[in-house]
């Protein structure tokens, strides 16, 4: 219960709250993105498994962990179930964000759909706000090239700030690069500095105001800016799972700092 | 109680900064996203504009006049290939597989093995093996690579879409038709899919209502009844045809079996107003062929055969031990059959196909198997190679007449699910009185719609 | 009266000016993109009338009459 990051560790920390356990050194990546954009299908890629896939949004109901071997560096590989977005507004939603924000995984790629980005670009928005640790990984871009749409993705990366590899996960096309992306981002060579969104002036006040707050209470544990977003807009969510992660030492600091 | 309090309290604190507006905040931070999602997306993609294929073909395949009649003709074109690619590798494996039985038998006698160890381990075990692997393991290794090949390209959401107005008239979920199209597989895969509803209402529904779609296990019984019953009355050109056209009708009467029932549990035990609804209609993919093909037919016959060897092998050796065991001058096996007797003709059917179902329980596939089995025990020994040799059996041994056929297909379209799926139930739900119902719910159906079936058809003199 | 994208016929687009509904409702249909100012076009009908299927943000999304009727709309033609 009582269960706090800093005490414990992150590998026994993501053990006991995600019932997910990995060796501590060994780096661990989510796979996270839209529904249908082909995680599992890079998961079975990468790790050999068979997860369901196919061509419907909301196959995956289930995070499942498998492990791979890149340049002699033990990999875990976690497939998180498909979402929109990340606000929590549904228990897949509540599951992946909860993933990203407190197990920490040392990279989450974000698969998006190249034939969709608009739409997908929501969702890698969402996660940049959470972590830094990102990589885009433009999916399915042998169906885009069928369809005669061109993603530039030099400048993806230009205007995301966040690494980005174009992909074909069901004929394994960009993986290597792909790969090579994630491990630099793993070991630090590469650090991502993901774009910030601004919000409207009155918002971006309020957060200027509630974020100093939160940054005394919680630490550098997880994104301010974000956690203050989410404050904001009255997301009683997350205060669950704060609650459920991170046990009731830190709210104490909390209340302190807010007395 | 003191985390609360701390938590209230910042939040509290979030409320006073941010003022009244609390409840617009969501709209405008997603709408600030959105619009530097699209800013972003505006000058990263070009596209040169094509003809928009997928349109054109969801025009047609959703359109008022073809959207059903391709639905069925799809689900007809698969039974088809599914029964007439099966014949070949059936007979040839049942060929293949007596003959090693007699083999084993020649060898049993040249070293002077006791009756019963020869009974037991060649007339139990291996059989319940060899019947499961013959008649279940070709159409299970032909259906699932097709089926799965349409739900790579992208078709399933497009039945849920065509379908959904059934679905939300039942008071129910239009996903519900993406978890029934998963049951075809597997009933148990099917109640896992039942996540992706979210109203709990709904996904009980779902769940509950799963084991009226005939999964894997179960195809290959009703294509082998429909094979022996339907098509022994017409010319041969039209056997496979009227074969396909019997287990489509079949399935349709599931799928409208799941409409009722999702009404009534609607009306009754889980009411309620159908949620909301949303579905992606995503693009349509050009699955890998060759692979998916490939690899499903592998992956089928590997979870064939290891649930023949779990399975069927050791059922097969009950079986026999319980058909061989005297007590006075019946066997085991006769005498519960005798005791389900009364009740099962009331049913159209008759003891050894009642006590069949209820030893299959731990898996469906077995039923069809352990009924031929323990008809033959005890019996003539026959070469049971070919179906032309089980319709003897049935009909020339044991009475069988075409409505105890239409009886048997439609009690295996409505009965308890196999063990594996009332497990996953039980697990999903985590709820023991919801696993039990829906294991009480088909299986009611399944007796009232015997019941109706036999005395209708023989109060009207047809039989 | 403003029109909701439930009557907007097939094979016409409109605006998204507002979300006639609060909590979990509206935040799903927010998700889905249908923010202010989105352009949504109505693509198809299921055979029976209900479901419709939008092409909203460039994905394709069916919505039962309920869900739709809850956007409001100004229509744009086609
Ligand atoms: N052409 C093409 N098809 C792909 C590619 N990646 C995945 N697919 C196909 O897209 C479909 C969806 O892939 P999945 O891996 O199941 O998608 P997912 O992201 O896990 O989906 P959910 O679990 O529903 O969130 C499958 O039919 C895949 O075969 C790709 O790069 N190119
Ligand atoms: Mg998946």
């Amino acid at each position: 219960m009582g269960l706090t990051y800093q005490s414990t560790g992150t590998a026994a920390f993501r053990e006991e709250a995600f019932n997910f356990s990995a060796d501590d050194k060994q780096p661990v990546i989510a796979l996270a993105g839209n529904p249908n954009t082909g995680k599992s299908t890079l998961f079975n890629l990468l790790t050999g498994l068979r997860q369901h896939t196919g061509n419907w949004p909301g196959k995956t109901v289930l995070q499942s962990k498998g492990s791979f071997i890149h340049q002699g560096i033990k990999y875990t590989v976690v497939d998180l179930p498909g979402t929109y977005s990340l606000l929590a507004n549904s228990i897949e939603e509540q599951v992946a964000r909860d993933f990203i924000c407190f197990a920490k995984p040392d990279v989450t790629v974000v698969v998006v759909d190249a034939t969709c980005l608009e739409r997908n670009l929501n969702f890698v928005l969402q996660v940049m706000e959470i972590t830094n640790k990102v990589v885009v990984c433009v999916n399915l871009i042998d169906e885009a090239r069928r369809k005669k749409i061109q993603v530039h993705t030099d400048k993806l990366r230009k205007m995301l700030g966040v690494p980005v590899a174009s992909t074909a996960a069901n004929i394994g096309e960009g993986i290597p690069k792909l790969l090579d992306l994630v491990s630099k981002v793993v070991f630090d060579k590469l650090k991502p500095k993901p774009v910030q969104i601004k919000y409207d002036k009155e918002i971006e006040e309020a957060v200027s105001k509630l974020e100093p707050k939160v940054i005394e209470a919680l630490g550098s544990e997880l994104n301010s800016r974000w956690v203050a977003l989410r404050l904001l807009e009255g997301d009683t969510t997350l205060i669950q799972s704060l609650e459920n992660y991170y046990g009731k030492q830190h709210l104490q600091t909390l209340q302190e700092v807010l007395a | 109680m003191n985390s609360d309090n701390s938590m209230s309290s910042l939040l509290k604190e979030a409320q006073g900064i941010i003022g009244p507006q609390q409840g617009q905040m969501r709209d405008r931070i997603v709408n600030s996203i959105y619009q530097t999602a699209e800013s972003i997306a505006a000058s990263t993609v070009s596209t040169s504009g094509k003809v928009d294929w997928d349109r054109k073909i969801d025009k047609i395949i959703t359109s008022k006049i073809w959207g059903f009649p391709i639905m069925l003709a799809l689900l007809t074109v698969v039974l088809w290939i599914t029964i007439t690619g099966a014949n070949v590798p059936s007979s040839l494996l049942a060929e293949g597989l007596f003959w090693i039985e007699a083999k084993l038998t020649d060898f049993f006698m040249a070293v002077n093995a006791s009756e019963w160890l020869h009974g037991f381990l060649v007339l139990g075990v291996y059989r319940g093996l060899a019947w499961v692997v013959s008649v279940m393991l070709p159409p299970m290794a032909i259906f699932f690579p097709l089926f799965t090949l349409l739900e790579d390209l992208g078709y399933l959401p497009r039945v849920a879409f065509n379908l959904d107005r059934f679905f939300k008239g039942a008071g129910a979920h239009g996903k519900q038709a993406l978890t029934m199209s998963m049951g075809f597989g597997c009933n148990a895969a099917g109640v896992i899919a039942c996540r992706i509803i979210e109203s709990p209402r709904e996904r009980l529904i779902a769940t509950l209502t799963n084991a009226f779609v005939p999964c894997n296990g179960r195809f290959p019984t009703l294509i082998a009844l429909a094979t022996i019953f339907i098509s022994g009355s017409v010319a041969v050109t039209f056997k496979s045809a009227a074969a396909t056209l019997t287990v489509a009708g079949l399935v349709v009467v599931g799928i409208a079996i799941t409409l009722l029932v999702s009404f009534l549990l609607t009306k009754t035990l889980l009411r309620g107003i159908p949620s909301s609804f949303t579905l992606e209609l995503p693009p349509y993919r050009k699955p890998q062929v060759g692979q998916v093909l490939i690899r499903s037919v592998l992956d089928r016959t590997i979870f064939v055969l290891a649930r023949a060897m779990i399975i069927a092998a050791p059922a097969g050796g009950i079986v026999w031990i319980l058909a061989n065991t005297m007590i006075g001058d019946t066997s085991i096996l006769a005498l519960v059959a005798g005791w389900l007797d009364p009740f099962a003709r009331h049913m159209g059917l008759d003891g050894f196909i009642l006590m069949a179902f209820i030893c299959g329980l731990p898996a469906n596939e077995i039923v069809f198997p352990i009924l031929i089995m323990s008809y033959v025990s005890g019996g003539a020994m026959m070469e049971l190679d070919s179906l032309k040799a089980l319709r003897q059996l049935l009909v020339e041994q044991h009475g069988w007449t075409w409505l105890t056929a239409l009886c048997t297909t439609l009690f295996v379209l409505c009965h308890w699910p196999c063990g594996t799926t009332l497990f996953t139930i039980q697990r999903e739900q985590k709820s023991w009185y919801w696993m039990f119902m829906a294991a009480l719910i088909p299986t009611l159906v399944g007796i009232v719609l015997c019941i109706a079936v036999n005395y209708l058809v023989r109060g009207l003199g047809l039989v | 009266m403003c029109p909701t994208l439930n009557n907007i016929p097939v094979g016409c687009n409109a605006l998204v000016k507002k979300i006639n509904a609060s909590g979990i409702k509206k935040r799903r249909l927010l998700d889905l993109g249908l923010v202010p100012g989105t352009k949504v076009e109505a693509v198809g009908r299921s055979p029976l009338g209900d479901p419709t299927a939008y092409n909203i943000r460039g994905a394709v999304i069916a919505l039962r009459n309920e869900e739709a009727s809850m956007v409001q709309v100004s229509k744009l033609g086609n």
